[in-house]
């Protein structure tokens, strides 16, 4: 995606495999609009190992501001956004 | 005044007669209390002893609103008088508990159906993850296809495991 001056910032925080490969978080510019699915790709197309983590021929789900949420949803400036895998508890 | 929160998510022990006591003190409309303890087993693939530790990670603030989310809608769907839940983060034994489900109510039907109905919800939706350590070095737990059909028989879709997935 685009970098242009009217880009938000977004927190994204990483659990459990995707943690241990990139970190627990990290900010992102964001073109407006964007959605949890089109953030997704731009991390991927950073390559290396943002594109194997995030890869999508993994299964791997996502929240927006703490709830789960699909790759549809758009992602709001200021927004907590959240990558993982299928979850494990119980 | 504001309530009792009703998930603990901790990395202490917890005591099953103490919870269910707290659960159903003072209310002389219970007549039923059902309780769900999960363990960490010791072994995969049926080899005893093949786990050695389990780790539970979570996405703290998120998991307790989504079990506070999934306490709402067992409320809703089952005539229920009380509910609490006890989840364990950080490193766990063989033989640990790692989580309680209690429920209470009138009388056990909608109790027992009130307990098993959390305790699917918790398995796909609340976000915590176990990593076990084996002889083989440590791994991520897969999530599995049985715990979104589990869910599903109550007419709710896991999104866990996409739907392709063996």
């Amino acid at each position: 995606m685009s970098l242009s001056s009217t880009n938000a910032t977004v927190t994204v925080r990483y659990f459990a495999s995707l943690r241990e490969l990139l970190g627990a978080s990290e900010t992102v510019e964001l073109a407006p609009a964007t959605t949890l699915g089109q953030l997704r790709d731009a991390l991927i197309a950073r390559g290396g190992r943002h594109a194997e983590a995030l890869a999508r021929g993994r299964a791997l789900r996502c929240a927006l501001n703490q709830v789960m949420a699909d790759e549809a949803t758009p992602v709001p400036a200021g927004a907590e956004v959240a990558f993982f895998p299928p979850v494990t508890g119980g | 005044m504001a309530p009792t929160p009703r998930v603990h998510i901790q990395t202490e022990d917890f005591d099953l007669s103490a919870e269910v006591a707290a659960l159903r003190a003072g209310d002389g409309g219970v007549g039923a209390v059902t309780s769900f303890v999960g363990t960490v087993r010791d072994r995969t693939a049926g080899q005893p002893g093949t786990i050695s530790t389990m780790e539970l990670e979570h996405y703290p603030g998120m998991t307790e609103r989504a079990i506070e989310a999934m306490i709402d809608e067992a409320f809703r769907r089952f005539d229920l008088r009380g509910a609490r839940v006890i989840h364990r983060v950080g490193l766990l034994q063989p033989l640990d508990q790692i989580v309680l489900v209690v429920v209470s109510s009138a009388h056990r039907g909608e109790s027992f159906k009130g307990c098993e109905f959390l305790m699917d919800y918790l398995k796909t939706q609340a976000p915590f993850w176990k990593k076990e350590t084996t002889p083989e070095g440590a791994r991520w737990v897969d999530a599995r296809v049985a715990d979104d059909a589990a869910l599903a028989r109550w007419g709710l879709r896991s999104g866990n495991l996409p739907a392709t997935a063996a």
